[in-house]
């Protein structure tokens, strides 16, 4: 077939303090007229720039493409003028961005967004654009386009300003269609759907795509063809059944032993770390068995939050955050809340240690009530409990050496004397490999998966008997991911850990967990053994989750007829609601599916 | 807003109680001494031997119904006073609020298009000299400039007197003549300040994924500048112009004074002179009014920018 | 292939860092020369040239170079010199200590108002609010006219009104600041409020707060003159603005008597100004490298 896009020997030059930086090296591919080529790769390899030079709109002064051809339909780009530019982008060439919240102009009415880009390609006059928007609204399945096209983008959920956005960048049928990264920033479910409604949409329209992403799951749902980049370069280019069934470079060989696929661990009953490349072949990957013994009982726990309003600044209204949740965590055991973005699965285990206060329940650690402690006991509890937080560039304090850091909580409860200080320290930093010369180091100097790994330690310096880990790896790296579950899997054997561990994630869960519960609008509407949960789901909730995640398989793809997601109701309630508690059927042993109503 | 209009009563109240010296006593001094038999008789026609609450209770009774108290230098109700001279004052600070961000955003526009170029470095120079610069000494030194040694300007006051005719037109433009250069003066610090920072502002804006998106549309150049950036970048700007009003009062007293210009600032000057307080404490009642309406303007100019403001 | 990235950067001190970013740029240097050059003509200026600025040394209204007066004397026959070398003191000591109060303040209420919210916040912010509308100007000059006009009156007045941008943002630092990961960490590993708030948080939420106070000095240099040109300043010391402030009925006849302490006041401010942006590039975590 023809190419629509040809990009030649493409080198792309960062300036910055330091000097010159290739950020794009001797690229090379091509893209074929109405098909879907994937560019995979992790943060920093040149993925998105190279998109941004394909619709000369490299930031000026800062990126600067410094040799190489980009040829569109048989044109050179780099010598088009502005105008002639203007006139291609929007209209033959089109792009959608990660981020659907901040990618629409939050001023104009969405209506008005989509219709500018008609007038400004078709020539047509204001109330026939309006309607051409509205129809495009339709198409990309906003309900009530007439009526949604007069909202404020504050006004829709993240799902349907990325709709917005494919329906600006669709609205005169480009030849190809650039989406870089759209569906990092949304829910699994949400993700499923705009993945769908592009893969419709370009069937429709015989669009090409060029689609952007870290996501090797991803990949094997949407690409045709597939190029793998690092750092700045073209490591493979092949069908998608070639890069995923008979990689060739070491790199892409070792994401795709770092990705975790959702159902490989169908058949193990207990959790193990992951093989990775370059690991030693002959070391052992034990199962992690735990014990049957409880360390915490959560019975009955409510949390919610109070809406303030009017003059007098009263509590209007209730956030029910998190709604009679019951479970238990063993010791040496992993309990997984999954769920989608306000599912009030952080809320919980916020709520363990009362950074949160609980409205009501019982959490039971090792025989102690922890709601019914004052401050004082509630201060020593806490070094039973330890939490990892998300984002590794904001769970460390910027000013201190990360010595100060980890001693922190040592520090604060007295616990080791001065001249022993220097050697415990120093263990905690060989316990989550990392070199004792960092002791003196800032955060800034770190990398993601450094900084996690100084979070964690920070969280062991208590010997604490359960680790929550919110979203702990959800911001870094597949390669970086790996190795920091890696981690954490081998110290809960090492220690005898106890973890919640939180997450969107299905398939790090399957890796990671003894148990799983899965959370909805603040409710646990399933909980049970790993493998229940996934080889049984029972909860139409949990049923609908499972099918929308993407499989990093492309011979597993999800049909468009699997997906049928209702949108997410409103955790706001007055203050007269008074929801009904949670009633649980056991299905299986341990097996539990919520029976009453949970919104769904 | 009622609330801060009653709270700067009562401090006015608090002050005057805290202050060394009764009224009495300032008042005995306006009127050049007075006896002992004077002092007890003010004393009771204040009130000052009553008890503090009944006093504060009555002092805000008195405000509510507008009576501020009695000029003993003018002989005149402090109400009538300030009534005469408010207009004025009213003229020149919205004049020069209303100039320097016209003029102060313009200019940010035009820089921020070029962030390491003269217009820029212009933009910052004159944001640090509308800084650095004492009102009253710009104002002197404009006064000198053109009024003395060019002179096309008048030296102050708000009209002249000589005008012997009753053409709208004539009287108008006389005000604008003599209005000009304490308005420069005035607007010339806070034009500073609202082009640095609607240059910052742009220039953020001009970064959002929006105005990303806005250039993927093929939106021209001027589109993606003036229809999506300037709208976005706009609410910093007024939102520090309505913070900005207290400080725009202030500077209208200094260049008032410059100019003799006859509004609040002038009979301020005049009232620390002849120490005659409750004039004093009246004009800070209305010039905090005045803010706090300019505050009520910004507040329903930032809601029309931003469908998100609610109020 | 993995994560070996073994960063090859030197150990520095954030502080350090600063520092060095600060001294970097020329005109965040020029301006700290100046300032410091001022601040010692001001202090040790008068053992050079120890004319009494209060002595009526000459006949009024000398002009500048004439008679060996350089920048002339004013309309009592002073010396208008020595009245800048001897005002330097008092003007940058108020603008200083002035500043000094505010920041307190500020600090104060801001941190508290963003740590505990609620009702705390409520309230804080509405005082917060009502000094923000209220002409920091007339207010000043009301607090020194009933109070008397002493170097002390006019310091605290001024500090009094002009804390309120302080107060503002530092409890916008604090309001995003405690929402961070690493605070909750901090919380969680045992750290008490006071701990959170002055150790972990306000390091944090430093940057700004500083250079907003270092604008307030040359704010409060301004302030002063401003309340001198209108007649409410210490007639026991002299200040810039004073002098600005005792001559302005003689402008026409005099201008130097004006301009003179009017470019000294101007050339401080400036220079307070440039360090103060020099800070802000150097604190500004986002020109930083991570």
């Amino acid at each position: 077939m023809e190419d629509l896009v040809s990009i030649k020997n493409l080198n792309i030059e960062a300036r910055t303090r330091a000097g010159t930086l290739k950020v794009v090296n001797d690229l090379s591919f091509t893209i074929k007229k109405s098909e879907t080529l994937c560019v995979v790769g992790e943060s920093g390899c040149g993925k998105s720039v190279t998109a941004l030079s394909l619709m000369s709109l490299l930031p000026e002064g800062i990126l600067k493409v410094s040799s190489g051809d980009i040829l569109f339909d048989n044109i050179n780009l780099a010598q088009l003028s502005e105008t002639e530019l203007e006139g291609i982008r929007g209209n033959e060439i089109s792009m959608i961005f990660q981020e659907p919240m901040t990618s629409l102009n939050p001023l104009f009415t969405v209506g008005e967004q989509v219709s500018e880009v008609i007038r400004r390609h078709k020539n047509l006059n204001k109330a026939k654009a309006w309607v051409n928007a509205v129809e495009l609204l339709d198409a990309v399945k906003i309900p009530n386009p007439d009526k949604r096209a007069f909202d404020y983008p504050f006004q829709l959920s993240g799902g349907q300003r990325q709709r917005v956005m494919i329906a600006i960048a669709l609205a005169c049928q480009p030849k190809i269609l650039i989406a870089d990264e759209p569906t990092t920033a949304l829910d699994v479910t949400i993700q499923a759907e705009i993945l769908a409604l592009i893969n419709m949409l370009k069937h429709e329209t015989g669009t090409a795509v060029m689609f952007i992403t870290h996501d090797m799951a991803v990949v094997a749902q949407m690409a045709d063809r597939v190029v793998v980049m690092h750092p700045g370069k073209k490591v493979e280019e092949g069908t998608v059944h070639e890069i995923f069934n008979n990689p060739q470079h070491e790199y892409t060989k070792s994401l795709l032993a770092a990705v975790p696929k959702l159902g490989e661990m169908a058949s193990k009953k207990y959790p193990e770390p992951m093989r990775l490349v370059g690991e030693k072949k002959t070391k052992a990957l034990k199962p992690i068995v735990g014990t049957n013994e409880p360390l915490l009982k959560v019975n009955n726990l409510v949390t919610r939050y109070p809406v303030k309003g009017g003059v007098l600044r009263r509590t209007v209204a209730r956030v029910h955050a998190v709604e009679d949740v019951s479970f238990t965590i063993m010791k040496g055991k992993t309990l997984s809340l999954v769920g989608e973005s306000g599912c009030g699965k952080s809320t919980v285990g916020r709520s363990l240690i009362r950074l949160v206060e609980p409205t009501s329940g019982d959490v039971n650690l090792d025989g102690q009530n922890i709601l019914s402690l004052n401050q004082k006991d509630m201060r020593e509890a806490r070094s039973n409990i330890q939490m990892v937080f998300q984002d590794p560039f904001s769970s460390l304090n910027p000013q201190r050496p990360l010595f100060d850091q980890v001693a922190e909580p040592l520090r604060n409860y007295g616990m080791v004397k001065r001249e022993v200080l220097q050697e415990k320290i120093g263990d905690l930093f060989d316990r989550v490999k990392l070199p004792r010369s960092f002791m003196q180091r800032y955060p800034h100097q770190l990398s993601g998966g450094q900084r996690q790994r100084i979070a964690i330690a920070r969280a062991l310096a208590l010997n604490p008997k359960l680790i929550i880990a919110d979203e702990a790896v959800s911001a870094l790296d597949v390669s970086v991911q790996a190795q920091v579950l890696n981690l954490m899997m081998e110290l809960q054997v090492d220690l005898g850990l106890s973890f919640l561990f939180i997450s969107h994630d299905m398939a790090v869960v399957e890796r990671v967990s003894h148990d799983v519960g899965v959370m909805y609008l603040g409710r646990l509407v399933e909980i049970g053994p790993r493998q229940a949960i996934f080889r049984n789901p029972q909860h139409p909730y949990t049923q609908d989750l499972l099918k929308a995640v993407p499989i990093a398989d492309p011979d597993k793809r999800k049909s468009e007829r699997d997906l049928n997601f209702k949108p997410l109701p409103s955790p706001i309630h007055d203050l007269t609601h008074d929801p009904v508690p949670s009633e649980y059927k056991e299905v299986a042993k341990n097996h539990y599916v919520l029976t009453t109503d949970c919104g769904y | 807003m009622l609330f801060v209009l009653l709270v700067v009563v009562v401090l006015n109240f608090l002050m005057l109680h805290l202050a060394p010296g009764d009224i009495a006593d300032t008042i005995a001094q306006t009127m050049g001494g007075a006896d002992e038999q004077d002092m007890a008789e003010l004393r009771q026609q204040y009130g000052l031997d009553q008890p503090f609450f009944i006093q504060l209770f009555n002092y805000v009774i008195r405000v509510a119904l507008l009576d501020f108290g009695h000029s003993h230098f003018y002989n005149l109700p402090v109400f009538d006073l300030i009534m005469e001279r408010f207009p004025a004052t009213l003229l020149l600070v919205f004049s020069a609020q209303i100039l320097s961000l016209f003029v102060g955003i313009l200019l940010g526009v035009y820089a921020a298009q070029n962030p390491n170029g003269l217009s820029s470095l212009f933009v910052n120079m004159f944001s640090l000299f509308g800084y650095a610069a004492p009102v009253f000494w710009t104002g002197i030194l404009l006064l000198i400039a053109f009024s003395l040694h060019i002179p096309i300007f008048p030296v102050s006051g708000m009209r002249d007197i000589t005008i012997e005719t009753d053409n709208f037109f004539v009287h108008f433009f006389d005000v604008l003549r003599h209005l000009f250069l304490p308005m420069i003066t005035l607007a010339s610090i806070f034009f500073a300040y609202y082009s640095r920072l609607c240059r910052a502002s742009m220039l953020e804006v001009l970064g959002a994924d929006f105005v990303r998106t806005a250039k993927a549309k093929g939106l021209s150049k001027k589109d993606v500048l003036l229809k999506h950036a300037l709208k976005n970048s706009l609410s910093p700007v007024i939102t520090f112009a309505g913070l900005s009003f207290s400080a725009v009062v202030s500077g209208a007293i200094l260049v008032e004074t410059v100019y003799s210009w006859p509004g609040l600032g002038t009979l301020a000057f005049n009232s620390i002179i002849s120490r005659d307080t409750p004039v004093l404490l009246g004009i800070l009642i209305f010039s905090t009014l005045m803010v706090t309406v300019g505050n009520l303007l910004t507040d329903l100019t930032l809601k029309a920018l931003d469908p998100r403001i609610k109020i | 292939m993995l994560e070996n990235e073994e960063i090859e950067e030197p150990t520095i001190k954030p502080v350090k860092e600063i520092f060095q970013t600060f001294f970097k740029s020329y005109s965040a240097v020029t301006g700290l020369v100046i300032l410091i050059g001022i601040a010692v003509m001001g202090f040790i200026g008068p053992l050079f040239y120890p004319t009494d600025p209060f002595d009526m040394v000459w006949m009024p209204f000398s002009p500048p170079g004439a008679d060996g007066f350089l920048l002339g004397t004013d309309y009592l026959g002073r010396d208008i010199l020595s009245q800048i070398i001897n005002g330097a003191r008092v003007s940058i000591a108020i603008g200083f200590s002035a500043a000094l109060v505010s920041c307190f303040i500020g600090v104060g209420i801001g941190s508290f108002a963003g740590f505990y919210g609620g009702w705390v916040e409520e309230t804080l912010m509405r005082i917060t609010e009502f000094f923000q509308v209220l002409p920091t100007l007339l207010f000043a000059m009301v607090i020194v006219a009933l109070f008397g006009s002493s170097v002390l009156s006019i310091t605290l007045a001024i500090g009094a009104v002009s804390w309120a941008s302080v107060a503002r943002i530092t409890r916008s630092e604090f309001l995003r600041i405690k929402e961070l990961d690493f605070v909750l960490a901090s919380r969680s590993s045992g750290s008490n409020n006071m701990a959170l708030i002055f150790r972990v948080i306000l390091p944090n939420a430093a940057a700004p707060i500083i250079v907003q106070s270092a604008l307030l000095v040359g704010a409060a240099i301004t302030f002063e003159a401003g309340l001198a040109f209108l007649g409410l300043s210490d007639p026991n010391v002299i200040s810039w603005g004073q002098v600005i402030g005792s001559n302005r009925v003689y402008i026409l006849d005099a201008t130097y008597t004006v301009t003179f302490p009017g470019i000294a006041i101007f050339i401080t401010v400036l220079a307070i100004s440039l360090v103060g942006d020099g800070l802000n590039d150097a604190l500004n975590p986002k020109l930083r490298s991570r």
